[in-house]
């Protein structure tokens, strides 16, 4: 298992990740339905504008899916920041992963860290976190 | 009188992998009382201690339920209902 995801998409994240902390950002990246392939990023605002939480507004939300349906697309990757933690999935991270099939990726900007950012993807399936490769393209 | 419900992929196992479901209610609280008599489990996955559950999101045509008085909100021939889990964390 294993992310594959280009340079752009990862800079766009961490740069969404900056402008918004420190609250946490949120966003999701769509392909071709069935394909897998990470091919187009979509920022959502995070409506729990908060710093240790976030969810897509159930209004986004609703037109997200209408979206990835109409456009025969799937969700590839659910991201969001974490802006004092690591990036490895927090207790509520698991309990509402809702999408067997994505990619969940988090990054973190935590300041011990800076000015690194770390960049890694996830599979949470039943409460389960499966840590994955993330491969960057050029 | 039947409505159509929008399975999202994390309870499709409860519907046989159906993406689309049929089922009967003029309430939100019925139709997922026989949601849950179809598809045994179901019900429980969109409700806790007979309330919806907060991560769990239920819309009526364009509109949450939240909105529609929960539970109590009317459903008619012809609305169709889609459910969609969170996308939420910490």
């Amino acid at each position: 298992m294993s992310l594959t995801i280009s340079r752009a998409f990862v800079d766009a994240i961490v740069e969404q990740s900056r402008a918004e902390y420190p609250d946490e950002c949120c966003g999701v990246i769509l392909g071709p339905a069935g394909s897998g392939v990470a091919s187009r990023l979509k920022a959502m605002v995070n409506a729990a504008h908060s710093p240790t939480f976030y969810e897509f507004d159930p209004k986004d939300l609703l037109a997200l899916y209408r979206e990835v349906d109409d456009k025969y697309e799937e969700i590839v990757v659910i991201y969001h920041s974490h802006t004092e933690t690591e990036a490895y999935p927090s207790r509520t991270d698991i309990a509402y992963a809702g999408e067997p099939g994505a990619h969940y990726v988090l990054v973190s900007s935590r300041e011990e860290i800076a000015p690194a950012i770390e960049f890694r993807s996830y599979r949470i399936i039943d409460g389960v976190v499966t840590e994955e490769e993330v491969s960057i393209t050029d | 009188m039947s409505i159509e419900v929008r399975i999202p992929t994390i309870l499709r196992p409860f519907t046989k992998d159906q993406k689309v479901v049929a089922a009967n209610g003029a309430s939100l609280n019925a139709l997922i009382t026989d949601l849950d008599t179809q598809f045994p489990g179901i019900g429980d996955r969109l409700l806790e201690n007979g309330a919806l559950r907060r991560f769990i999101n239920i819309y009526i045509n364009d509109e949450d339920v939240r909105f529609l008085g929960g539970l109590d909100a009317q459903i008619k021939d012809g609305d169709s209902v889609t459910i969609l889990p969170a996308v939420a964390g910490g």
